[in-house]
C-alpha cells in the first residue's frame, strides 16, 4: 500500500495516517484483499466514489445497471471464488435496491459486504432527500448491519464486517455510512478483526457425539448421505469424498450442495427435493440412518415433515446451532465446521460397500430414466427440451463450466442434468428463489473465475428482470455465455397452474421481444435456435467464442419438470409424471 | 404442543438496533411479545432483555436459538415461571371519590398489598408489585368500580439456576 506511506502521518500518532472517511473505506477494502467491487453511485456515496476514482489502479469498480445487479454479481463472485463479495450503493433507492440481494445472500449463506451511503448525521430521521432507514429495512435480511456516523468508527467496523461476513456460517453484512463520516478525517490504522466476544462462529465438535454418530453409521444397513452447501462453504469436498468412499454410503445433494462431489462419482445418487431424483427422494423414507452434512432441511427438500424419514436415525452435521432440530428432530447433532467434523469422524468409520442398498438407487434410477430422463435428454418429439440443451452444454464444456441458473423450470432441469467435476461450479438462487439472479450473478462468477467458462442458463421470465446487465457485460467485455431457454411462459408457475389450478394460466403467458435483437443492441453476438438440427453447432459456436455470447433456444412451450413432489406431499409420494 | 408462559432472558452488547433485530424474530413467527424489559445486567456494559411470551416450548426453544445466533447476543435462555423469581409492577389510576364512597376499595388496597402513591382531589394512584396473576386479580377486583388508567411494566426476573455469562465472557478473553 504505497499510497499509505505517501500520506502525511498523523501528528498525534506517527503509525497512523490522516485520511478522510471515504479514503479510509478504500484502505479497509484493500486491507481485506478486495480488488473488485460492484456498485452504482449517487449523492450520499459520492465521496467514496471520488476515492474509487483515485484508487482505480488497485480497486476495480464495476458499474452495474441496477443496484440489485450489483448484489447478485457480488454473490456470483463470492460463490465461485469463496471470497467476500462487495457491493456499494447510495442512500435511499440505491440502498433499498440491495434488499433482494441481501435476502438472497442471507438465506443462501453467501459472504457479502454491502456499503451504502447515508444522509449526513444531522439530517438523520428528518425525511431528508434520499433518506431511508436501511438499517431498519435490512435487519431481517442481514447477518449483521451497522450505521457509521463518525469517521473514527470506519476501520473497526469495516474489519468487523468482513470478519462476520466470512466466518462461521457466512452471510451478508450491510454498513451504512453517513456522508459526514465520509468527509470527516480520522487517524487511520487498520487491524483485521479476529473475534467478536458475543459471537461464536464455529462451535467445537463434541467427541462423545462423534462416537455416537460413528456407531450409528458403522452399524447401519441402509445409510444415506444428504449433503448441502456447508460442504462447499467449509471446503470439505475432499473429506466428503473420502467419507463417501470409505463408508460406501450413497450420497445425494441439495441444490446448493451440487458440485461439492463430482456428478459422475459412482456414489453420487443425485438430487433430493421437490424436483430431485426419484431414488434419493423415495429412499429417504427407507434408509435407516440419514446423515445430513451442511444442509438445513429446507421444506423444498423435506416435503411434508410429518412423513419425512421417520424410520431413520438422523445425524446432522451443521455449523449453525439454530438449525439443529429446527425442522427435523435429529438423533445426533454434530455441531461444527464440516471439514473438521468429517476429519474427526473419518478414522472412526469402518470400510463398507453397501452393495445391495446401492442397487436400490440404481433400480430407481432406471425407472426414472425410462419415465423422465430419456425423454428429457433424447426426445423423440419435435419440440426442443431444456434437458437436451443442458446436455449439449455439458458435452461442449466437457463438464468443466460454471453453470449459473436463475429460478424456475430451467433451473431445475439444469441442476438435474448439468455435469460437474469441480466444486463451486453451480451458482443458483436456492433459498430465496430470486428470478433475475442469473445474469448479474454470471458476471460476478466470470470475474471471480476468469479462466473458467461461465454459462448462464436463464428462462425468458427471469432474464427480463435484470436484462439491463447486458450493458455491464458489454462495457466490461465479460465473456459470459448466456443461454435463454425460451418457452414464452413463466414455465414453473404455468406447470403448477396446469397440475393444481385446472390449467387456468393466469398471467403466465409471455409475449416476448426479439431477444437476439436486444442482445445485438448491446453489441453482444447472438443466435437463435428453433430446431434440433441446429442446436449442437450453435452451442459449440457459443462455447468456442472468447467473447460474451447470447443464445436463445426456443423450447417446447408446455413441458413440465418431473419428477415432482407436490407441495406439502411426502418425499416418497414423488411423481414421475 | 401446549402453550405456556416463558420468560426469555437475553444477555447482549448494548447496541442500537439490537431490539429491532430481536423483535423481528418474534414477528417472523407471528408471536406476540407479552412483556419486555431492557436494563443493564450484573455485568458492566452488558444489557439484559427480559421477554415474556405465551407459546409452545418447541417454538420458544427455536426462537431462543435464533436470538442467540445474532452477532451481538452473548447468550439467551428461556425459563418457565417456576424456574425464576420474577416481578411485574402496575399502576392503577382511580377516581378519588371511590376511595371514600366505596368501602370495598379500601379492602382491596389492604388485601392486595398495594401502595397508594399519590392522592389528589380528582384521582389516586395505586402501585402494585407482584406476580402476573396477582396484578390480574387486583385488576379484576377494581375493574367494576372503574379504572381511569392502567399500566403494567415488563417483567423483571432472576433465575434460580446460575447464568454463567461472566464465565462465557472470560472464556472469550482467555481464548483471545
Amino acid at each position: 500500500m504505497d499510497t499509505i506511506t505517501k500520506k502525511k502521518a498523523s501528528e498525534k500518532n506517527p503509525k497512523t495516517m490522516r485520511v478522510s472517511g471515504a479514503e479510509a473505506i478504500i484502505h479497509c477494502l484493500l486491507a481485506e484483499g478486495v480488488d473488485l467491487i460492484y456498485g452504482y453511485p449517487g449523492g450520499a456515496i459520492m465521496p467514496v466514489y471520488d476515492e474509487l476514482y483515485k484508487f482505480q489502479d488497485k480497486l476495480t469498480h464495476i458499474l452495474t445497471r441496477h443496484e440489485q445487479g450489483a448484489t447478485h454479481a457480488a454473490q456470483g463472485y463470492a460463490r465461485v471464488s469463496g471470497k467476500v463479495g462487495v457491493a456499494m450503493a447510495t442512500s435511499g433507492p440505491g440502498a433499498t435496491n440491495l434488499v433482494t440481494g441481501l435476502a438472497d445472500a442471507q438465506i443462501d449463506s453467501t459472504p457479502m459486504v454491502c456499503i451504502t451511503g447515508q444522509v449526513p448525521r444531522h439530517l438523520l430521521g428528518s425525511d431528508a432527500f434520499q433518506e431511508t432507514d436501511i438499517i431498519g429495512i435490512s435487519t431481517p435480511v442481514t447477518k449483521w448491519n451497522y450505521q457509521i456516523t463518525r469517521a473514527e468508527e470506519i476501520p473497526g467496523i469495516m474489519a468487523k464486517a468482513f470478519f462476520i461476513a466470512r466466518s462461521g456460517r457466512p452471510g451478508p453484512v450491510l454498513i451504512d455510512i453517513t456522508k459526514n463520516a465520509q468527509f470527516d478525517e480520522l487517524d487511520f490504522q487498520y487491524e483485521a478483526c479476529t473475534g467478536v466476544r458475543s459471537y461464536k462462529p464455529t462451535p467445537k465438535v463434541k467427541e462423545a457425539n462423534l462416537e455416537l454418530a460413528a456407531e450409528l453409521i458403522n452399524t447401519a444397513k441402509k445409510p444415506f448421505i444428504v449433503f448441502g452447501q456447508g460442504v462447499i462453504l467449509g471446503e470439505a469436498e475432499n473429506e466428503l469424498k473420502e467419507f463417501v468412499e470409505k463408508s460406501g454410503i450413497p450420497a445425494a445433494w441439495t441444490i446448493l450442495g451440487l458440485s461439492a462431489l463430482n456428478t459422475d462419482h459412482p456414489l453420487n445418487v443425485g438430487m433430493v427435493g421437490m424436483h430431485g431424483n426419484y431414488g434419493p427422494n423415495v429412499l429417504t423414507n427407507e434408509c435407516d440412518v440419514l446423515i445430513a452434512i451442511g444442509m438445513r432441511f429446507d421444506d423444498r427438500v423435506t416435503g411434508n415433515l410429518e412423513t419425512y424419514a421417520k424410520q431413520a436415525k438422523i445425524i446432522h452435521m451443521e455449523i449453525d446451532p439454530a438449525e439443529i432440530n429446527k425442522n427435523v428432530k435429529v438423533d445426533v447433532a454434530l455441531l461444527g465446521n464440516a471439514k473438521e467434523t468429517l476429519e474427526l469422524l473419518l478414522p472412526r468409520i469402518k470400510k463398507n460397500s453397501h452393495e445391495s442398498w446401492r442397487n436400490e438407487f440404481s433400480l430407481r434410477y432406471e425407472e426414472e430414466f425410462k419415465a423422465v430422463i430419456e425423454k428429457d435428454l433424447h426426445p423423440k418429439k419435435e419440440g426442443l427440451t431444456m434437458g437436451e440443451v443442458v446436455e449439449e452444454i455439458n458435452k461442449a464444456s466437457k463438464n468443466k463450466a460454471v453453470i449459473v441458473t436463475d429460478v424456475g423450470q430451467h433451473q431445475m432441469v439444469a441442476c438435474r442434468y448439468a455435469k460437474f467435476n469441480q466444486s463451486k461450479s453451480n451458482i443458483t438462487s436456492g433459498g430465496l428463489g430470486t428470478m433475475g439472479f442469473a445474469l448479474p450473478a454470471a458476471i460476478g462468477a466470470k470475474m471471480g473465475a476468469e479462466d473458467r467458462e461461465v454459462v448462464a442458463i436463464i428462462g425468458d421470465g427471469g432474464y427480463q428482470m435484470t436484462i439491463q446487465e447486458l450493458a455491464t457485460i458489454y462495457q466490461n467485455k465479460t465473456a459470459v455465455k448466456i443461454v435463454v431457454l425460451n418457452n414464452d411462459h413463466l414455465g414453473m408457475v404455468r406447470q403448477w397452474q396446469e397440475l393444481f389450478f385446472e390449467r387456468r394460466y393466469a398471467s403466465t403467458v409471455m409475449t416476448n421481444p426479439d431477444f437476439v435483437k436486444i442482445a445485438e443492441g448491446y453489441h453482444i453476438k447472438a443466435q437463435r435456435v428453433t430446431e434440433r438440427k441446429n442446436l449442437k453447432a450453435a452451442v459449440q459456436e457459443m462455447m468456442s467464442s472468447n467473447e460474451p455470447y447470447f443464445l436463445e433456444v426456443k423450447v417446447e412451450k408446455e413441458d413440465n419438470v418431473f419428477p415432482m413432489i407436490p407441495s406439502g406431499a411426502s418425499v416418497s409420494d414423488i411423481r414421475l409424471k | 404442543m401446549e402453550k405456556k408462559w416463558f420468560t426469555i432472558s437475553v444477555y447482549s452488547e448494548n447496541n442500537v438496533g439490537l431490539l429491532n433485530r430481536i423483535s423481528g424474530i418474534f414477528l417472523k413467527r407471528h408471536i406476540n411479545i407479552e412483556g419486555l424489559n431492557v436494563s443493564k445486567s450484573e455485568i458492566e456494559h452488558v444489557s439484559k432483555f427480559t421477554i415474556v411470551v405465551n407459546t409452545t416450548e418447541d417454538w420458544t426453544r427455536k426462537i431462543v436459538a435464533q436470538i442467540e445466533k445474532q452477532i451481538e447476543v452473548i447468550k439467551a435462555f428461556y425459563h418457565t415461571d417456576d424456574e425464576i423469581i420474577y416481578q411485574e409492577s402496575a399502576l392503577f389510576k382511580i377516581d378519588s371519590h371511590l376511595l371514600f364512597d366505596e368501602r370495598q376499595i379500601q379492602n382491596i388496597i389492604k388485601e392486595s398489598n398495594s401502595q397508594i402513591v399519590t392522592v389528589s382531589r380528582e384521582f389516586f394512584v395505586l402501585a402494585k408489585t407482584g406476580r402476573r396473576h396477582e396484578i390480574d386479580e387486583m385488576h379484576d377486583e377494581l375493574e367494576p368500580y372503574g379504572i381511569m388508567q392502567f399500566v403494567r411494566s415488563g417483567r423483571i426476573a432472576v433465575t434460580k439456576a446460575t447464568m454463567p455469562i461472566s464465565a462465557l465472557l472470560n472464556q472469550y478473553e482467555n481464548e483471545k
